[in-house]
């Protein structure tokens, strides 16, 4: 299991350190017994702190690897912004955990206390040492729903609670509905669902869909009294042909509309073996925001934009590049915040741009033609040209040519995704699902949208 | 609220402010001291100091202050165990608070106290924990007892934490259960004969059934643990996959690969022609998809375990290609090893499609992709036949970009396409050799001349060619020398009449003007070889090489099996068995049934094999002969052709056991390996016989050693020099060194051994006698000798009696002087003979013996005394083996 986590600042100084096991750190006798240099060994034993310093964030290259083996200690390693947190072990541990950990461990401390920063980790260092007391015991990983661990881990000092108060926490923290507490009480029941998607494509010069994906997540910010039972219905077309079994015209409409999920993940909150079973989705929320689901769609992608390059290197100093964006998606709707990245090659002397619309700019410190558009519609097309001129050069190496990216925002879902309803029913307190408001909202974004040229 | 203050003082004369402040009335003012306190810890001072003002501040009824004065305690306790007691009552009190909370903190803190003195006080609070009433306190319990068996296992087994942990398994709260698992499952691991966990239908039944209650990291246990379990039949297994199924649409990642990893495994007794075994491959591929649509950090993780399950089960993501497509902003990691598994799922059907992809990333920026991608067209075109073509001509656009790497690569890789596809596409040769000039590296040149050499009959200036190399020989790295060697004698094996004179200058420059033993061996063969009898030398330099084969890199498929039970770990990011990276105790046994996959559990044969097959035309330098020219006692494989052995006599008394049957020929198809080891003059040798008792010839003999305790390794490839006939025995000294891999073997003085020939692989293993790794200037001066001997601990020394050993001093010493163990001091005591003696292991491990030697009594008594009182056992028995015969 992990043996102790450190989180360090970008020069390599300790700004936190817990030690859970004995065997990190200093190295026994006898694994010295075992490296071939060396009669008497002390000076190989090495504090685990700081042969990560040496090895990993001082190092001169770039990281190749996040798990490091250093004298057969391994590094666990994620950065968030300046920050490192590394966990280190000295056993054959579960490596997929640890990372989920560390992530899970940046999550908590953010919602503690906002970005994770040096200033905020120095400014919180008591709360960091009882946070990982709790959540990390004997490096073993413990409940690490902050809705729970908020409720008693407080920096406020613990007030003194009564003895219901007390069990309550307690079997809050380890029982089945660990993310949510009882007694919860809105004068408005309320929620909130927004279907976030990603389209992500990468398209050869020629216009063809080389991969195409979605992934998608559901995020819902839940405001229910009481503990209440949910279910969420969506176009799922497994579940649309299963009960579109007994009306045989209901199918073939339906049948267009819904969409071929390859995989969803879910919160720790949906019964799993109610979905194997029934592919139906049934949980009880954490209280506020949570991410219900995430999916992946492969199948009849909606690809909102199309880019067709056109790059032509006149003799060697010169390319002239051509770039038209065409909307796909109905007339009345409209995508916003688009972006075109266009690299330019690194020895580029000068650019210039025309387009029609929107605003392009050369940013020779990003080795790109930038090309904004505010607004966009449906079914339309705009195009850019420019010239590049180049310095010559003797550089053997042809340029890369990396590919074309694009960024923007429209308001619906490329997957085709649709929430078909969502259910609230708690049988304890009087209001039903007629009386709680319910809000939806689709956003596709550009993910990694990319043309090669 | 900001903390940040505390890391910024750095004032003189500080630990006597804090010690005032800590000892203050005023409540506020003490919370401030210790947080100060903490943060000096934190940032690496000592502040031991202020342990007993600390400790004082504990008996509060204030939580936050607690909880830092128990971080502060789990940090020193250790360094102050005397003080450390001081704070046991308060401890024993917390345990008892009507808060479970801090009865929780207290017991979890207790535990962390690695204190031998407070583990005893500790006993009846962590009983009394077991059994609360409240989950919170049981659970950090169960944990609790996993950390004492770290510091006491003894203890635990006396108390009969054991069994109420056992008793755990059962409880009403799922994450109670899952923090039992996960203690027992640890504890199991220092004990892997025991049956600890006692997995049977029933609890698997309770732990199936907590898994759908507990929170996503007991989750994990609780996986990781039915993983070690073996189902009775198939229908228990397919009982148990459905259970687990649903947990593959968990949102954490580790949850999914832990499912993935316990269906994996459980599949193997799944029958294929069953329907559920269709559906449950298919359900396997959109999760492990998934799993790269995560942090980087963790798609690396899903990476490299996916490459295994690809070679275990290409049919799971045989159709998945494109998701591996390298996307221009994946951190370098992922690139690599997406890479690594397209080429795995390369086939004919999607091959137009990667190779697009492969010659995209051949232009990319970082070297080592680039030079991945130019390695996977090469790999591809021996993968998938019909591709070949299409592969070798983008290698061939790609040579044209000049870029340095890129052609160098690509040229190691074209040497390969030949090898696989020979006479088919030596039309290319031209165009290589326009840009010998550019290359610089010295497996590109290798290459290079291996193509030039084997060709020779069709590149009319070869000579010329190797001529150009020839000016800068001794420049050249060992691979390019012994490469230009061969090349060279091809060349006039095949273009006699020309080439005489560039024939001699090579063999001149190879035997007399290299320091190099390996260059000088191969020179001398070739040209005893072509002065003795120019046919045979035609026939052995110029035979059929055998094909290369198609998938390379694979893992081999023990260690595959033994990985795919560890998948989501580090064993399985690293494709090493845990024992590999993990320190000796903690190691568990694989949790494969078979006990076979033990021994060949490392890549035995996966490196070596691709070096030898894959590298040379003739095979890498027979070293062996350096010991036999030197006079080895036994007479060499190549020795005849050199006639040397005649006339040396053995040099020393250095005790040679007999030879003894390694393996015998029933359990390896007709091949029967005898041996033992030797010392000369500093090099161990290991005296192979080997005997075909089989019906068939043998030939392509490799020798591989598992990791082992001082390193051992074979200096040299196992070279028969000739296919070995029916009833033939040839014998064989293979020198070895001690720079291999190590790994703490059980007894310490286990090897382990893979022999490969034509037929198949064996494995064996057989103990080596420690004096063969005594060196020779084991030699200690008497001073050093003395502080040392001090120096060692008294718990280090063990004593050892020698009976029926009439010797002398003076004739014991000899002998043993003879086998590098030095005679330091001798002094007679009462009319016994002390010697005083030391040696030198090969990985510079002292040993310090006392001999007591009684006239007239048979039996001598020795004390040994080393920092690694492990090897005593082993020096004894050398003591024994030599001093007796």
């Amino acid at each position: 299991m992990i043996g102790g986590l450190f989180i360090y600042n970008h020069k390599g100084e300790v700004l936190i350190s817990r030690v859970y096991r004995d065997d990190i750190g200093s190295q026994a006798a006898d694994s010295a017994l075992f490296s071939s240099s060396g009669p008497f060994l002390e000076e190989r034993e090495r504090n685990a702190v700081d042969a990560f310093r040496v090895n990993v964030i001082h190092a001169r290259q770039q990281v190749r690897s996040p798990v490091t083996n250093i004298a057969r200690t391994s590094f666990f390693h994620v950065k968030r912004s300046n920050i490192w947190l590394a966990a280190v072990t000295k056993q054959n541990v579960n490596a997929a955990m640890v990372f989920e950990f560390l992530y899970k461990m940046c999550d908590v401390m953010a919602a503690y206390f906002g970005k994770i920063s040096e200033e905020n980790i120095k400014n919180n260092f008591v709360l960091i040492y009882e946070l990982l007391d709790e959540i990390l015991d004997f490096g073993y990983p413990q409940n690490s729903e902050t809705g729970a661990l908020k409720t008693f881990i407080t920096q406020q000092g613990i007030k003194s609670q009564t003895k219901e108060e007390q069990s309550q926490i307690t079997s809050q923290v380890t029982g089945q509905i660990g993310w949510r507490r009882e007694g919860i009480k809105y004068r408005r029941n309320e929620l909130f669902l927004d279907v976030l998607e990603s389209v992500n494509l990468l398209m050869s010069p020629q216009g063809q869909v080389l991969s195409a994906h979605v992934s998608g997540r559901v995020v819902m910010k839940s405001y229910l009294s009481g503990m209440p039972e949910c279910k969420f219905g969506m176009n799922d077309k497994i579940v649309i042909e299963k009960q579109g079994k007994g009306t045989a015209d209901e199918t073939s409409k339906s049948g267009k509309q819904s969409i071929a999920i390859d995989d969803c993940t879910f919160h720790q909150c949906v019964r799993l073996s109610k979905f194997d079973s029934e592919r139906s989705i049934s949980f009880i929320p954490p209280d506020g925001e949570f991410e219900l689901m995430r999916y992946r769609t492969t199948k009849d992608i909606i690809l909102p934009f199309r880019v067709i390059p056109l790059v032509r290197e006149v003799g060697r100093t010169k390319l002239e590049v051509k770039v038209v964006i065409k909307s796909n998606f109905k007339p009345s709707l409209l995508a916003q915040k688009i972006e075109v990245r266009i690299p330019t090659p690194l020895n580029t002397s000068g650019v210039q741009v025309i387009c029609m619309k929107g605003k392009a700019k050369y940013k020779a410190s990003e080795n790109a033609i930038v090309w904004k558009i505010k607004r966009m519609a449906g079914m339309k097309e705009s195009q850019i040209s420019a010239e590049i001129e180049l310095l010559p050069t003797n550089d053997k190496k042809k340029w890369a040519r990396p590919p074309i990216s694009m960024n923007f925002e429209v308001p619906f879902a490329p997957s085709g995704l649709k929430v078909r309803y969502l259910k609230v029913f708690e049988p304890k307190l009087n209001y039903s699902d007629h009386d709680v408001i319910k809000w939806v909202r689709y956003i596709g974004r550009s993910g990694i949208y990319e043309t090669r040229c | 609220m900001t903390d940040s203050k505390y890391f910024t003082t750095t004032k003189k004369g500080e630990i006597f402010e804090l010690k005032a402040e800590l000892n203050s009335d005023k409540k506020e003012k003490k919370k401030e001291a210790v947080k100060k306190v903490i943060a000096s810890m934190t940032v690496g001072k000592d502040v031991s100091a202020l342990f007993p003002d600390v400790v004082n501040c504990m008996q509060t009824d204030n939580l936050e202050l607690k909880k830092l004065v128990y971080l502060y305690l789990m940090n020193y306790a250790k360094s102050q165990p005397d003080m450390a007691i001081m704070a046991v009552n308060t401890f024993v009190k917390d345990c008892e608070d009507p808060n479970p909370l801090i009865r929780a903190l207290a017991v979890r803190t207790m535990g962390c106290i690695r204190v031998d003195k407070i583990t005893e006080y500790l006993c009846e609070p962590l009983r009394k924990c077991l059994k609360d009433e409240d989950p919170y306190v049981r659970k950090t319990a169960a944990v609790c007892v996993a950390k004492l068996h770290d510091i006491n296992a003894q203890l635990v087994e006396d108390q009969g934490f054991l069994d109420t942990l056992k008793d755990l398994i059962s409880d009403s709260n799922p994450m109670v259960v899952a923090n039992a698992v996960a203690a027992l499952s640890e504890i199991a691991e220092s004990h892997p004969s025991s049956n600890l966990l006692d997995l049977n239908p029933q609890s698997i039944n309770k732990l199936l059934t907590a898994l759908n209650e507990c929170t996503e990291w007991g989750q994990i246990f609780i996986l990781d643990c039915l993983a070690n379990y073996t189902p009775k039949d198939d229908r228990e297994a397919q009982s148990i996959c459905e259970r687990v199924t649903p947990r593959l649409s968990h949102a954490n990642s580790a949850v999914v690969l832990s499912a993935v990893k316990v269906l994996m495994k459980f599949m193997e007794m799944l029958s294929k022609d069953l329907d559920y075994y269709g559906t449950l491959l298919k359900k396997l591929a959109p999760p492990l998809v998934t799993l790269l649509s995560a942090e980087p950090e963790l798609q690396y993780v899903a990476l490299r375990n996916i490459n295994l399950i690809v070679q275990k089960r290409p049919e799971i993501l045989k159709h998945e290609m494109k998701v591996f497509f390298v996307k221009y902003n994946d951190p370098i990691y992922v690139k690599l090893e997406k890479l690594d598994i397209m080429i795995r799922l390369a086939s004919q059907a999607n091959i137009a499609q990667v190779l697009a992809e492969l010659k995209e990333y051949a232009t990319e920026v970082d070297v080592d992709f680039v030079r991945k991608a130019v390695r996977a067209i090469g790999r591809c075109a021996i993968k998938v036949e019909q591709s070949a073509e299409r592969c070798v001509s983008t290698l061939l656009d790609l040579i044209q970009t000049k870029v340095n790497y890129v052609v160098q690569e690509a040229i190691v890789v074209i040497k390969d396409i030949f090898r696989k596809y020979p006479n088919k596409y030596e039309s290319v040769i031209a165009t290589l050799c326009e840009n010998l000039d550019s290359l610089d590296e010295p497996e590109a040149r290798a290459a290079m001349i291996w193509i030039v050499g084997e060709y020779a009959e069709r590149i009319d200036n070869a000579d010329e060619l190797l001529e150009s190399f020839l000016e800068g020989f001794h420049d050249e790295s060992t691979q390019v020398q012994l490469q230009l060697l061969t090349a060279i004698v091809k060349l006039f094996l095949k273009k006699p009449t020309e080439t005489q004179e560039l024939v001699q200058q090579v063999l001149s420059l190879a035997t007399q003007d290299s320091d190099n033993p390996d260059l000088r061996d191969r020179g001398y063969i070739y040209w005893r070889l072509l002065s003795t009898d120019p046919v045979a030398a035609k026939e052995v330099v110029l035979a059929e090489k055998p094909l290369i084969s198609e998938e390379t890199d694979l893992i081999e498929p023990t260690l595959l099996d033994e990985l795919i039970c560890y998948i989501g770990t580090l064993a399985s990011v690293y494709h090493k068995p845990p024992s590999a990276f993990v320190e000796g105790g903690r190691v568990s046994g694989p949790p494969l049934a078979a006990s076979s996959v033990q021994m060949g559990a490392v890549d035995l044969l996966g490196g070596g094999l691709d070096s030898l097959i894959g590298d040379t035309s003739f095979g890498p330098p027979p070293a062996a002969a350096v010991p036999a020219r030197l006079g080895a006692p036994t007479s060499s494989g190549l020795s005849d052709l050199f006639d040397l052995t005649s006339g040396v006599g053995t040099l020393s008394g250095f005790y040679v056991a007999p030879k003894a049957v390694w393996l015998p020929a029933m359990k390896a198809k007709g091949l029967e390996i005898s041996g033992t080891f030797t010392r000369q003059v500093g090099s161990i040798s290991m005296d192979l016989q080997l005997t075909n008792k089989a019906l068939q010839v043998m030939t392509d003999f490799a020798i591989q050693f598992n990791r082992n305790s001082f390193g051992l390794a074979p200096a040299a490839p196992l070279q028969v020099h000739a296919p070995l006939s029916p009833n033939q025995t040839v014998e064989i000294s293979l020198p070895l060194n001690t720079v291999g891999s190590v790994m703490k073997m059980e007894p310490l003085n286990n090897l382990q051994v893979a022999v490969k020939n034509n037929i198949d692989v064996f494995y064996f293993s057989t103990l080596y006698p420690l004096h063969i790794l005594f060196v020779e200037d084991g030699k200690m001066d008497r001073q050093m000798f003395l502080a040392t001997w001090k120096d060692i601990p008294n718990e280090n020394e063990t004593q050892f009696q020698i009976r029926d050993c009439p010797l002398n001093a003076e004739a014991a010493s000899s002998r043993l002087q003879s086998s590098n163990i030095f005679t330091v001091a001798k002094r007679n005591v009462e009319g016994q003979d002390m010697l005083y003696q030391s040696l030198k292991l090969t990985n510079g491990i002292w040993v310090l013996a006392e001999l007591r030697v009684q006239p007239g009594s048979p039996s001598l008594t020795l004390s040994l005394k080393c920092r690694a009182p492990e090897v005593s056992q082993h020096v004894y028995q050398a003591y024994e083996t030599i001093l007796k015969n």
